[in-house]
């Protein structure tokens, strides 16, 4: 569905954008995480045909990024959630709706059924003649959304959706994405929050003007290399250290009686460990899989970066 | 350019200034004001040293140069509206998602220009044809004849103020790209009644004949002019991609 080669995009002498390939597939979430300045909104507006491309490819639904006569075709067939919600502070959530599905050539009845679909799906029917100046920011937001989704689009671009919202706004915005999801829409997400990735994203792209690693939520944490298995034990003896230094694990660090062992397996490994510490004498209370982060994976590649 | 994308556009902008009470006031409230005073103005003025008044001879003078306080009325209120239309859009950041639309700059670009336009024009024409029959009411009894309509007001009102509306809706959109506040993008539209403010003052000094049709001619065929090389400049700042990466 959205497909890129080589992406880059330059203000002067500024790479906002460096070389960035992707493929987003019909129905995927993919995610892009990134600190302030990654360039993950310029990707957006150069996707959505906002802005123009320095060099490199992108084809969205099989429309090529950067050709006039596609422009419209693409920019009819997504809907975009910017990072500022720009609603028409004057206008009913109903008015701002309904000029946006008129704009999008949507049909009357169109339009009326989709701003009381959207409307009623996000809790705001009720209030659908209140000028949006006097919504909060979650009801903004979700008023933001209604308004990207107003035509149907094939693809939806999120930028920031859930920025600046209260918990419980967050987690309205996210259940109603995952909704999306069900959908089988392709949604394009950048975020800054590493667990809402985690929760919606099918994959995740970590861009810090490149792309620094790509790949499931899963996948990405284990690129950090590694997981630990924690053993609480009664006492950690020298007998213990001895019998776990012959076995071809990683390191162990001892912590009071807790014994904290890098492994790369923990489901083969952990067997071998466990029956080398009883061996020893050792006595164990507990013992758990420590897998990194998804904000491990985040904080080592960005850092790597600077 | 499919006209009715820049129609929905101009009528979205129609409603919000229908929320917007000193827009409404600035649109109606001033040219009709303007269209009023200037008929008390003939109809008083002379009294205090006795006398009956403005003679007919100078009548026929200053007639034709208050026509021109409607062209300055069309550099200003435009620019009123104009402001809202698009800074507006930019204070509310509602322009990203607007240039996501399937529509052209061009379509959008026109649909601003339409709202900013058609409000003023409207109150305009309407008011300067309170200002004629005010006009002729308190003139008649002195000239002994209804002075309007004539050409030389159908030139003015007909072609030189909707030109003038026109410039200045051009010059507010290049304002726009600069200034992120409606009020500094009022103040600084003001300045183009300046121009219009310069033909009525020559007209005083009798360094411009305004009643000749002719010279009216020529000062249409100037802002037609500026019109056109302004609406060039105006197409190069309202870009996509100026908007969202250089507009302040």
């Amino acid at each position: 569905m959205i497909e890129t080669e080589a992406l880059t995009k330059r203000f002067g002498d500024l790479t906002a954008v460096d070389g960035v390939t992707l493929r987003v597939e019909e129905g995927e979430v993919f995610g892009f995480l990134g600190p302030n300045g990654a360039g993950k909104t310029t990707m957006v507006r150069m996707l959505c045909c906002l802005i123009s491309k320095t060099s490199g490819r992108a084809r969205v639904a099989g429309y090529e990024v950067g050709n006039e006569a596609d422009s419209l075709k693409i920019r009819k067939l997504l809907g975009l959630v910017p990072d500022n919600v720009g609603l028409y502070d004057d206008l009913s959530a109903y008015d701002n709706l309904d000029f946006y599905g008129r704009l999008y050539d949507c049909t009357e009845a169109q339009r009326k059924e989709n701003i009381k679909r959207f409307l009623d799906l996000l809790g705001l029917w009720e209030k659908k003649d209140a000028p949006a100046g006097t919504f909060s920011k979650g009801m903004k937001q979700k008023l933001a959304i209604a308004r990207a989704l107003i035509h149907d689009p094939q693809v939806l671009f999120m930028d920031e959706p859930t920025a600046n919202l209260d918990p419980e706004s967050s987690k309205t915005v996210r259940d109603f994405i995952l909704d999306l999801k069900k959908e089988k829409r392709t949604i394009f997400l950048n975020t800054h929050n590493l667990d809402e990735a985690q929760k919606i994203c099918d994959r995740i792209g970590i861009l810090n003007t490149r792309i620094m690693a790509m790949g499931t939520p899963e996948e990405l944490e284990r690129s950090v290399g590694g997981r630990k298995t924690v053993v609480q034990l009664e006492q950690v003896s020298d007998a213990v250290l001895v019998a776990l230094r012959k076995l071809p694990i990683g390191n162990a660090v001892v912590d009071g009686n807790r014994l904290t062992i890098d492994v790369t397996d923990p489901e083969k490994e952990n067997a071998a460990i466990m029956d080398a510490i009883v061996r020893a004498g050792g006595r164990v209370q507990s013992a758990t899989i420590v897998g990194s982060t998804l904000e491990d994976a985040y904080l080592k590649l960005v850092r790597q970066a600077k | 350019m499919r006209l009715s994308k820049s129609w929905i556009v101009a009528s979205k902008d129609f409603k919000v200034f229908r929320r917007k009470k000193n827009v409404i006031y600035t649109t109606i409230a001033f040219p009709l004001v303007i269209s009023i005073l200037l008929p008390v103005v003939l109809q008083f003025a002379g009294h205090r040293s006795g006398s009956s008044g403005i003679p007919a001879a100078e009548l026929v003078t200053l007639l034709p140069s208050f026509t021109f306080y409607f062209l300055i009325i069309a550099g200003y209120v435009p620019t009123t509206i104009a402001s809202y239309s698009l800074v507006g859009e930019k204070v509310e950041k509602s322009l990203e998602p607007l240039l996501a639309t399937p529509t052209t700059d061009g379509e959008i670009l026109l649909g601003k220009g339409i709202a900013a336009f058609l409000p003023p024009i409207a109150a305009i024409l309407g008011t300067s044809a309170i200002f004629m029959a005010l006009s002729d009411l308190v003139t008649h009894g002195r000239l002994g004849y209804y002075f309007f309509p004539n050409l030389n007001a159908g030139v003015v009102f007909l072609l030189m103020v909707p030109l003038a509306a026109v410039m200045s809706v051009e010059g507010n959109v290049i304002i726009s790209s600069r200034v992120s506040d409606v009020r500094t993008a009022q103040q600084l539209g003001a300045l183009m009644i300046l121009p219009f403010a310069g033909i009525y003052v020559g007209g005083e000094l009798g360094l411009i004949d305004l009643g000749s049709t002719t010279n009216l001619l020529i000062i249409a065929g100037i802002l037609m002019t500026v019109v056109v090389l302004l609406l060039y400049v105006a197409k190069a700042t309202f870009r996509r991609e100026e908007i969202l990466t250089k507009w302040k």
